[in-house]
Protein backbone atom coordinates (compact mmCIF):
# COMPACT_ATOMS: atom_id res chain seq x y z
CA UNK A 1 0.00 0.00 0.00
CA UNK A 2 1.48 3.38 -0.69
CA UNK A 3 2.88 5.14 2.13
CA UNK A 4 1.39 8.51 2.95
CA UNK A 5 3.62 11.22 2.22
CA UNK A 6 3.51 15.01 4.20
CA UNK A 7 1.89 16.37 1.35
CA UNK A 8 -1.09 13.55 1.42
CA UNK A 9 -1.17 15.04 5.42
CA UNK A 10 -1.19 18.73 4.32
CA UNK A 11 -4.14 18.31 1.84
CA UNK A 12 -6.08 16.02 4.51
CA UNK A 13 -5.64 18.98 7.33
CA UNK A 14 -6.82 21.45 4.75
CA UNK A 15 -9.82 19.24 3.90
CA UNK A 16 -10.60 18.48 7.76
CA UNK A 17 -9.97 21.22 9.69
CA UNK A 18 -8.91 24.34 7.46
CA UNK A 19 -6.09 26.06 6.16
CA UNK A 20 -3.80 27.99 8.80
CA UNK A 21 -3.20 32.00 8.90
CA UNK A 22 0.03 32.66 10.93
CA UNK A 23 2.23 29.36 9.10
CA UNK A 24 2.90 28.83 5.80
CA UNK A 25 1.90 25.14 6.14
CA UNK A 26 3.60 24.16 2.34
CA UNK A 27 6.78 25.25 3.87
CA UNK A 28 8.88 23.24 6.39
CA UNK A 29 7.02 22.14 8.72
CA UNK A 30 7.73 18.51 8.67
CA UNK A 31 9.45 18.67 12.95
CA UNK A 32 6.81 21.64 13.90
CA UNK A 33 4.21 20.51 17.28
CA UNK A 34 0.92 20.39 15.36
CA UNK A 35 -0.06 23.24 18.10
CA UNK A 36 2.30 25.83 17.36
CA UNK A 37 1.09 25.24 13.63
CA UNK A 38 -2.66 26.10 14.88
CA UNK A 39 -3.85 22.58 14.35
CA UNK A 40 -5.32 20.94 18.17
CA UNK A 41 -6.13 17.67 19.43
CA UNK A 42 -9.81 17.36 17.93
CA UNK A 43 -8.07 18.63 14.07
CA UNK A 44 -6.23 15.66 14.39
CA UNK A 45 -8.82 13.29 15.43
CA UNK A 46 -10.63 14.98 12.08
CA UNK A 47 -7.85 14.00 9.54
CA UNK A 48 -7.07 10.51 11.63
CA UNK A 49 -10.66 9.63 10.29
CA UNK A 50 -9.80 10.60 7.03
CA UNK A 51 -6.70 8.91 6.63
CA UNK A 52 -8.34 5.98 8.07
CA UNK A 53 -11.13 5.96 5.42
CA UNK A 54 -8.67 6.40 2.69
CA UNK A 55 -6.58 3.84 3.09
CA UNK A 56 -8.93 1.22 4.93
CA UNK A 57 -6.95 1.06 8.20
CA UNK A 58 -7.57 1.39 11.79
CA UNK A 59 -5.73 3.70 14.09
CA UNK A 60 -5.61 3.49 17.78
CA UNK A 61 -7.11 7.23 19.06
CA UNK A 62 -3.26 7.19 21.19
CA UNK A 63 -1.57 7.26 17.69
CA UNK A 64 -2.93 10.44 16.83
CA UNK A 65 -3.24 12.27 20.39
CA UNK A 66 0.16 11.38 20.80
CA UNK A 67 2.07 12.29 17.70
CA UNK A 68 3.49 15.63 18.57
CA UNK A 69 4.40 16.12 15.04
CA UNK A 70 3.70 15.45 11.23
CA UNK A 71 6.90 13.68 11.11
CA UNK A 72 5.65 11.65 14.27
CA UNK A 73 2.18 11.36 12.71
CA UNK A 74 3.59 9.88 9.38
CA UNK A 75 6.15 7.79 10.92
CA UNK A 76 3.73 5.81 12.75
CA UNK A 77 0.68 6.08 10.53
CA UNK A 78 3.26 4.31 7.83
CA UNK A 79 3.97 1.66 10.56
CA UNK A 80 0.53 0.82 10.41
CA UNK A 81 0.29 1.07 6.82
CA UNK A 82 3.05 -1.54 6.13
CA UNK A 83 1.94 -4.17 9.04
CA UNK A 84 -1.15 -3.76 6.74
CA UNK A 85 0.38 -4.80 3.80
CA UNK A 86 2.56 -7.56 5.32
CA UNK A 87 -0.64 -9.09 6.87
CA UNK B 1 -36.47 39.28 40.76
CA UNK B 2 -37.16 38.61 44.52
CA UNK B 3 -34.79 40.09 47.36
CA UNK B 4 -34.64 42.86 49.95
CA UNK B 5 -33.64 46.73 47.59
CA UNK B 6 -29.81 47.48 48.94
CA UNK B 7 -29.36 51.09 49.69
CA UNK B 8 -26.74 51.17 47.34
CA UNK B 9 -28.03 52.19 44.24
CA UNK B 10 -27.26 49.44 41.86
CA UNK B 11 -24.47 49.92 38.61
CA UNK B 12 -26.86 51.26 35.31
CA UNK B 13 -25.93 48.56 33.03
CA UNK B 14 -25.73 50.30 29.39
CA UNK B 15 -25.73 48.96 25.51
CA UNK B 16 -22.34 50.18 23.79
CA UNK B 17 -22.81 48.02 20.80
CA UNK B 18 -24.91 46.52 18.14
CA UNK B 19 -24.65 43.53 15.89
CA UNK B 20 -27.15 42.35 13.62
CA UNK B 21 -27.78 39.55 11.20
CA UNK B 22 -31.50 39.79 9.92
CA UNK B 23 -33.33 38.37 7.08
CA UNK B 24 -34.02 41.64 6.07
CA UNK B 25 -30.60 42.97 6.69
CA UNK B 26 -27.15 42.00 6.92
CA UNK B 27 -25.29 44.29 9.68
CA UNK B 28 -27.11 47.09 11.63
CA UNK B 29 -27.30 49.74 8.96
CA UNK B 30 -29.04 47.37 5.92
CA UNK B 31 -31.48 46.18 8.50
CA UNK B 32 -32.64 49.37 10.14
CA UNK B 33 -33.33 51.14 6.87
CA UNK B 34 -35.29 48.02 5.69
CA UNK B 35 -37.28 47.70 9.22
CA UNK B 36 -37.80 51.29 8.96
CA UNK B 37 -38.48 50.95 5.08
CA UNK B 38 -41.12 47.91 6.25
CA UNK B 39 -39.01 46.17 3.64
CA UNK B 40 -38.87 42.45 4.65
CA UNK B 41 -36.89 39.11 4.07
CA UNK B 42 -39.14 36.29 4.46
CA UNK B 43 -39.28 34.34 0.98
CA UNK B 44 -38.89 30.79 -0.19
CA UNK B 45 -37.01 28.46 1.91
CA UNK B 46 -33.77 28.51 -0.16
CA UNK B 47 -31.24 26.27 1.80
CA UNK B 48 -33.00 22.76 1.58
CA UNK B 49 -35.57 22.28 -0.44
CA UNK B 50 -39.02 22.42 1.65
CA UNK B 51 -41.72 22.32 -1.27
CA UNK B 52 -42.93 18.92 0.38
CA UNK B 53 -43.35 20.53 3.57
CA UNK B 54 -46.53 22.54 4.83
CA UNK B 55 -44.86 25.49 5.46
CA UNK B 56 -42.29 26.37 2.84
CA UNK B 57 -41.32 29.94 3.62
CA UNK B 58 -38.31 31.38 5.84
CA UNK B 59 -36.59 34.44 6.66
CA UNK B 60 -33.21 34.00 5.61
CA UNK B 61 -30.28 35.98 6.28
CA UNK B 62 -29.35 37.30 2.45
CA UNK B 63 -25.57 37.63 0.97
CA UNK B 64 -24.01 36.00 3.89
CA UNK B 65 -20.82 34.88 2.32
CA UNK B 66 -18.51 32.65 5.29
CA UNK B 67 -15.14 32.86 3.74
CA UNK B 68 -15.64 36.41 3.40
CA UNK B 69 -15.88 37.31 7.29
CA UNK B 70 -14.02 33.74 8.55
CA UNK B 71 -10.52 32.27 8.74
CA UNK B 72 -10.45 28.70 6.52
CA UNK B 73 -9.85 27.13 10.25
CA UNK B 74 -12.94 27.45 11.40
CA UNK B 75 -15.52 26.66 8.63
CA UNK B 76 -15.42 22.42 9.04
CA UNK B 77 -16.01 23.26 12.49
CA UNK B 78 -19.10 25.99 12.48
CA UNK B 79 -22.70 25.04 12.28
CA UNK B 80 -23.99 27.96 9.47
CA UNK B 81 -25.81 29.84 12.57
CA UNK B 82 -22.66 29.64 14.71
CA UNK B 83 -21.14 31.53 11.71
CA UNK B 84 -23.83 34.15 11.26
CA UNK B 85 -23.20 34.38 15.22
CA UNK B 86 -19.19 35.12 15.04
CA UNK B 87 -19.40 37.70 12.67
CA UNK B 88 -22.48 39.28 14.23
CA UNK B 89 -20.30 38.79 17.95
CA UNK B 90 -17.58 40.69 15.27
CA UNK B 91 -19.53 44.00 14.79
CA UNK B 92 -20.75 44.07 17.96
CA UNK B 93 -17.88 44.70 19.41
CA UNK B 94 -16.40 47.04 16.54
CA UNK B 95 -19.80 49.20 17.13
CA UNK B 96 -18.47 49.44 20.44
CA UNK B 97 -15.49 50.35 20.07
CA UNK B 98 -13.73 47.29 21.62
CA UNK B 99 -10.59 45.54 20.82
CA UNK B 100 -10.54 42.41 23.19
CA UNK B 101 -7.20 42.12 23.12
CA UNK B 102 -6.54 45.61 24.64
CA UNK B 103 -8.76 44.38 27.86
CA UNK B 104 -7.89 41.35 30.61
CA UNK B 105 -9.86 38.32 29.25
CA UNK B 106 -11.58 37.44 32.20
CA UNK B 107 -13.00 41.42 32.16
CA UNK B 108 -15.01 39.58 28.85
CA UNK B 109 -18.02 37.01 29.21
CA UNK B 110 -20.21 35.65 27.03
CA UNK B 111 -23.92 34.75 27.87
CA UNK B 112 -25.96 34.15 24.19
CA UNK B 113 -29.56 32.18 23.97
CA UNK B 114 -29.88 29.20 21.69
CA UNK B 115 -32.95 27.23 20.95
CA UNK B 116 -31.63 24.16 18.94
CA UNK B 117 -27.60 24.29 18.63
CA UNK B 118 -26.49 23.46 15.24
CA UNK B 119 -29.05 21.81 13.69
CA UNK B 120 -28.05 21.51 10.05
CA UNK B 121 -24.52 20.79 11.05
CA UNK B 122 -26.24 18.07 13.25
CA UNK B 123 -28.07 16.66 10.20
CA UNK B 124 -25.68 16.63 7.82
CA UNK B 125 -23.36 14.39 10.21
CA UNK B 126 -26.11 11.91 11.68
CA UNK B 127 -27.10 11.48 7.70
CA UNK B 128 -23.43 10.41 7.18
CA UNK B 129 -23.69 8.16 10.48
CA UNK B 130 -26.49 6.39 9.42
CA UNK B 131 -25.66 6.25 5.41
CA UNK B 132 -21.76 5.34 5.50
CA UNK B 133 -21.10 4.51 9.01
CA UNK B 134 -19.34 5.94 12.68
CA UNK B 135 -16.16 6.63 10.28
CA UNK B 136 -17.83 9.33 8.22
CA UNK B 137 -18.67 11.42 11.49
CA UNK B 138 -16.86 14.96 11.82
CA UNK B 139 -14.93 14.87 14.99
CA UNK B 140 -16.50 18.14 15.20
CA UNK B 141 -19.75 17.23 15.59
CA UNK B 142 -18.40 16.63 19.59
CA UNK B 143 -19.43 20.23 19.94
CA UNK B 144 -20.78 21.97 16.46
CA UNK B 145 -24.29 20.68 17.28
CA UNK B 146 -24.24 21.64 21.23
CA UNK B 147 -26.56 24.86 22.67
CA UNK B 148 -23.89 26.70 24.05
CA UNK B 149 -21.65 26.24 20.94
CA UNK B 150 -21.82 30.14 19.95
CA UNK B 151 -21.11 31.04 23.56
CA UNK B 152 -17.69 28.81 23.30
CA UNK B 153 -16.67 29.64 19.96
CA UNK B 154 -16.90 33.77 20.71
CA UNK B 155 -15.38 33.56 24.30
CA UNK B 156 -12.50 31.44 22.06
CA UNK B 157 -12.89 33.80 19.01
CA UNK B 158 -12.12 36.66 21.37
CA UNK B 159 -10.11 35.13 24.58
CA UNK B 160 -13.21 36.30 26.46
CA UNK B 161 -12.81 33.96 29.60
CA UNK B 162 -15.12 35.97 32.24
CA UNK B 163 -18.57 34.06 33.20
CA UNK B 164 -19.45 32.75 30.29
CA UNK B 165 -23.02 30.77 29.93
CA UNK B 166 -26.09 29.89 27.51
CA UNK B 167 -29.75 30.36 27.83
CA UNK B 168 -32.02 28.12 26.35
CA UNK B 169 -36.04 29.46 26.88
CA UNK B 170 -36.91 29.75 23.06
CA UNK B 171 -38.22 33.02 21.94
CA UNK B 172 -37.44 34.71 25.28
CA UNK B 173 -34.53 33.67 25.51
CA UNK B 174 -32.58 36.54 24.39
CA UNK B 175 -34.27 38.79 26.55
CA UNK B 176 -33.10 36.22 29.70
CA UNK B 177 -29.95 36.23 28.12
CA UNK B 178 -29.16 40.03 28.03
CA UNK B 179 -30.56 39.91 31.85
CA UNK B 180 -28.31 37.62 33.13
CA UNK B 181 -25.09 39.69 31.35
CA UNK B 182 -26.54 42.56 33.24
CA UNK B 183 -26.40 40.69 36.54
CA UNK B 184 -22.96 39.62 35.34
CA UNK B 185 -22.14 43.10 34.95
CA UNK B 186 -23.61 44.43 38.14
CA UNK B 187 -21.89 41.88 40.23
CA UNK B 188 -18.64 43.02 38.87
CA UNK B 189 -17.85 39.75 37.73
CA UNK B 190 -17.58 40.87 34.10
CA UNK B 191 -16.69 44.26 33.21
CA UNK B 192 -18.13 44.24 29.50
CA UNK B 193 -20.58 41.29 28.67
CA UNK B 194 -21.51 40.63 24.88
CA UNK B 195 -25.12 38.63 25.00
CA UNK B 196 -28.22 37.82 22.41
CA UNK B 197 -28.30 35.72 20.66
CA UNK B 198 -28.50 34.52 16.62
CA UNK B 199 -30.02 31.35 16.12
CA UNK B 200 -31.65 29.47 13.23
CA UNK B 201 -31.95 25.78 11.71
CA UNK B 202 -33.65 25.87 8.23
CA UNK B 203 -32.77 22.46 7.48
CA UNK B 204 -34.88 19.54 6.95
CA UNK B 205 -34.06 17.77 10.41
CA UNK B 206 -34.67 21.66 11.76
CA UNK B 207 -37.88 21.90 10.00
CA UNK B 208 -39.65 18.87 10.97
CA UNK B 209 -38.86 19.57 14.36
CA UNK B 210 -40.45 23.26 14.32
CA UNK B 211 -43.28 21.87 12.80
CA UNK B 212 -44.08 19.80 15.64
CA UNK B 213 -45.47 22.77 17.35
CA UNK B 214 -48.12 23.24 15.13
CA UNK B 215 -47.13 27.25 15.56
CA UNK B 216 -45.92 27.15 11.52
CA UNK B 217 -47.97 29.31 9.11
CA UNK B 218 -48.38 27.63 5.89
CA UNK B 219 -49.01 31.15 4.19
CA UNK B 220 -47.69 34.24 5.54
CA UNK B 221 -46.95 35.58 9.08
CA UNK B 222 -49.73 37.80 10.22
CA UNK B 223 -49.50 38.36 14.10
CA UNK B 224 -53.08 40.22 15.36
CA UNK B 225 -54.75 39.47 12.52
CA UNK B 226 -58.25 37.87 12.13
CA UNK B 227 -56.70 35.57 9.75
CA UNK B 228 -53.63 35.02 11.97
CA UNK B 229 -52.26 31.49 11.00
CA UNK B 230 -49.17 31.04 12.98
CA UNK B 231 -45.83 32.42 12.47
CA UNK B 232 -42.93 32.02 9.80
CA UNK B 233 -39.54 31.14 11.31
CA UNK B 234 -35.99 33.05 10.17
CA UNK B 235 -32.67 32.40 11.30
CA UNK B 236 -30.14 36.13 12.36
CA UNK B 237 -30.59 37.93 15.61
CA UNK B 238 -28.14 40.27 17.48
CA UNK B 239 -25.85 40.39 20.33
CA UNK B 240 -25.47 43.63 22.13
CA UNK B 241 -22.19 45.08 23.97
CA UNK B 242 -23.23 45.59 27.89
CA UNK B 243 -20.95 47.49 30.44
CA UNK B 244 -21.50 49.74 33.36
CA UNK B 245 -22.69 53.13 32.53
CA UNK B 246 -20.03 54.74 34.17
CA UNK B 247 -16.54 53.04 32.89
CA UNK B 248 -18.70 52.82 29.49
CA UNK B 249 -18.49 56.58 29.74
CA UNK B 250 -15.04 57.06 31.00
CA UNK B 251 -13.59 55.29 28.28
CA UNK B 252 -15.39 57.38 25.74
CA UNK B 253 -18.56 54.69 24.57
CA UNK B 254 -21.24 56.51 23.02
CA UNK B 255 -24.26 54.17 25.02
CA UNK B 256 -27.35 53.33 23.11
CA UNK B 257 -29.15 53.29 25.92
CA UNK B 258 -29.84 51.16 29.06
CA UNK B 259 -31.24 47.83 30.39
CA UNK B 260 -33.19 49.36 33.05
CA UNK B 261 -35.91 47.12 33.71
CA UNK B 262 -36.43 43.07 33.49
CA UNK B 263 -39.36 40.31 34.63
CA UNK B 264 -39.51 36.50 34.19
CA UNK B 265 -42.69 34.70 34.55
CA UNK B 266 -44.11 31.03 34.19
CA UNK B 267 -47.79 30.50 33.25
CA UNK B 268 -49.97 28.77 35.86
CA UNK B 269 -50.21 24.98 34.90
CA UNK B 270 -52.63 24.48 32.84
CA UNK B 271 -55.36 23.35 35.40
CA UNK B 272 -54.57 26.26 37.04
CA UNK B 273 -57.37 28.04 35.55
CA UNK B 274 -57.97 30.57 38.24
CA UNK B 275 -54.63 32.44 38.12
CA UNK B 276 -53.76 35.07 35.25
CA UNK B 277 -51.31 34.25 32.41
CA UNK B 278 -47.87 35.22 33.40
CA UNK B 279 -47.04 37.72 30.66
CA UNK B 280 -48.60 40.67 32.64
CA UNK B 281 -46.59 40.15 35.69
CA UNK B 282 -43.69 39.84 33.82
CA UNK B 283 -44.20 43.22 32.38
CA UNK B 284 -45.51 44.45 36.24
CA UNK B 285 -42.22 42.78 37.19
CA UNK B 286 -39.93 44.59 34.59
CA UNK B 287 -41.83 47.88 35.21
CA UNK B 288 -41.16 47.58 39.09
CA UNK B 289 -37.62 46.67 38.50
CA UNK B 290 -36.60 49.91 36.34
CA UNK B 291 -39.03 52.41 38.82
CA UNK B 292 -41.31 53.45 35.99
CA UNK B 293 -44.96 53.57 35.66
CA UNK B 294 -46.83 52.29 32.68
CA UNK B 295 -47.08 56.28 31.22
CA UNK B 296 -43.29 56.03 31.12
CA UNK B 297 -43.47 53.87 28.24
CA UNK B 298 -43.27 55.33 24.41
CA UNK B 299 -43.72 52.27 22.81
CA UNK B 300 -44.22 48.05 23.46
CA UNK B 301 -42.34 45.87 20.90
CA UNK B 302 -44.50 42.44 20.92
CA UNK B 303 -43.76 39.12 20.93
CA UNK B 304 -46.61 38.57 18.39
CA UNK B 305 -46.78 34.51 17.99
CA UNK B 306 -49.34 34.73 14.97
CA UNK B 307 -51.42 32.37 16.60
CA UNK B 308 -54.63 32.92 17.71
CA UNK B 309 -54.67 32.55 21.00
CA UNK B 310 -51.76 34.20 21.99
CA UNK B 311 -52.45 37.05 20.56
CA UNK B 312 -55.19 37.36 22.43
CA UNK B 313 -54.08 36.78 25.45
CA UNK B 314 -50.72 39.08 24.73
CA UNK B 315 -53.15 41.79 23.75
CA UNK B 316 -55.28 40.99 26.88
CA UNK B 317 -51.78 41.54 28.65
CA UNK B 318 -50.51 44.61 27.41
CA UNK B 319 -54.34 46.25 27.37
CA UNK B 320 -54.71 45.94 31.18
CA UNK B 321 -51.32 47.36 31.99
CA UNK B 322 -51.63 50.31 29.32
CA UNK B 323 -55.01 50.55 28.86
CA UNK B 324 -57.03 50.08 25.69
CA UNK B 325 -55.01 51.23 22.65
CA UNK B 326 -52.98 53.25 25.71
CA UNK B 327 -49.32 52.50 23.73
CA UNK B 328 -47.95 52.11 20.32
CA UNK B 329 -47.11 48.72 19.79
CA UNK B 330 -45.14 47.01 16.84
CA UNK B 331 -44.10 44.00 15.77
CA UNK B 332 -40.89 44.34 13.06
CA UNK B 333 -40.49 41.08 13.27
CA UNK B 334 -43.28 40.42 10.52
CA UNK B 335 -40.37 41.36 8.62
CA UNK B 336 -37.69 38.38 9.56
CA UNK B 337 -39.73 35.76 10.74
CA UNK B 338 -39.13 34.46 14.45
CA UNK B 339 -35.64 33.80 14.89
CA UNK B 340 -36.23 31.73 18.09
CA UNK B 341 -33.02 32.65 20.61
CA UNK B 342 -32.06 35.57 18.17
CA UNK B 343 -35.66 37.19 17.94
CA UNK B 344 -36.20 39.21 20.73
CA UNK B 345 -32.48 39.99 21.08
CA UNK B 346 -33.18 41.34 17.78
CA UNK B 347 -35.97 43.61 18.99
CA UNK B 348 -33.82 44.47 22.28
CA UNK B 349 -31.60 45.86 18.93
CA UNK B 350 -34.47 47.22 17.28
CA UNK B 351 -35.49 48.96 20.36
CA UNK B 352 -32.31 51.14 21.00
CA UNK B 353 -32.40 52.32 17.56
CA UNK B 354 -36.12 53.09 17.80
CA UNK B 355 -34.75 55.02 20.83
CA UNK B 356 -31.65 56.60 18.91
CA UNK B 357 -33.77 57.73 15.31
CA UNK B 358 -37.10 58.49 17.52
CA UNK B 359 -38.64 56.30 14.84
CA UNK B 360 -41.29 53.45 15.52
CA UNK B 361 -40.63 50.86 12.84
CA UNK B 362 -43.73 49.34 11.19
CA UNK B 363 -45.69 46.14 11.27
CA UNK B 364 -45.95 44.67 8.30
CA UNK B 365 -48.67 42.68 6.25
CA UNK B 366 -51.01 42.00 8.82
CA UNK B 367 -54.50 43.91 9.65
CA UNK B 368 -55.00 44.03 13.44
CA UNK B 369 -58.74 42.69 14.67
CA UNK B 370 -59.87 46.17 16.56
CA UNK B 371 -61.59 43.33 19.04
CA UNK B 372 -57.53 43.47 20.36
CA UNK B 373 -57.61 46.90 21.28
CA UNK B 374 -53.90 47.69 20.41
CA UNK B 375 -52.52 50.42 19.07
CA UNK B 376 -50.39 48.42 16.23
CA UNK B 377 -47.93 50.86 14.37
CA UNK B 378 -49.08 49.43 10.51
CA UNK B 379 -48.28 50.43 7.33
CA UNK B 380 -46.09 53.37 7.50
CA UNK B 381 -43.18 53.79 10.61
CA UNK B 382 -44.58 56.68 13.45
CA UNK B 383 -41.76 59.30 13.61
CA UNK B 384 -42.14 60.08 17.62
CA UNK B 385 -39.57 60.49 20.38
CA UNK B 386 -38.58 57.21 22.29
CA UNK B 387 -37.34 57.41 25.44
CA UNK B 388 -38.54 54.25 26.57
CA UNK B 389 -39.39 50.82 25.16
CA UNK B 390 -40.95 47.35 26.87
CA UNK B 391 -39.79 44.51 24.33
CA UNK B 392 -41.83 41.57 25.34
CA UNK B 393 -40.96 37.76 24.54
CA UNK B 394 -42.66 34.37 25.14
CA UNK B 395 -41.26 30.79 25.35
CA UNK B 396 -43.25 27.64 24.05
CA UNK B 397 -45.03 26.62 27.13
CA UNK B 398 -45.69 29.50 28.88
CA UNK B 399 -42.25 31.17 29.83
CA UNK B 400 -42.57 35.04 29.59
CA UNK B 401 -40.29 37.88 29.39
CA UNK B 402 -40.10 41.18 29.56
CA UNK B 403 -37.48 44.08 29.07
CA UNK B 404 -37.35 47.64 29.25
CA UNK B 405 -34.53 49.92 27.49
CA UNK B 406 -34.37 53.62 28.24
CA UNK B 407 -32.78 56.27 26.61
CA UNK B 408 -29.66 56.86 28.38
CA UNK B 409 -29.32 60.47 29.44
Amino acid sequence: MAQLTIDDLRRILREAAGDVQDIDLDGDVMDLEFEAIGYDSLALLEAGSRIERAHGITLDDGLITEAATPRDLLTAVNEVLAEADAA
Amino acid sequence: MTGTKTATKRAEVVVTGLGVTAPNGLGTSDYWAATCAGVGGIGPVGRFDASGYPTALAGEVPGFVPEDHLASRLLPQTDHMTRLALVTADWALADAGVRPDEWSDYDLGVVTASSAGGFEFGQRELQALWSKGGRHVSAYQSFAWFYAVNTGQISIRHSMRGPCGVVVSDHAGGLDAVAQARRQVRRGTSRLMLSGGVDGAVCSWGWVAQLASQRLSPDGYRPFDATASGYVPGEGGAFLVLEAAEPARERGARPYGRIAGYGSTFDPRPDGRDREPGLKRAIDLALDDAGITPADVDVVFADAAGVRELDAAEAAAIGAVFGRRGVPVTAPQTMTGRLYAGAAALQVACALLAIRDGIVPPTTGTDPMPEYGLDLVVGEARRRPVRTALVLARGYDGNNSALIVREEV
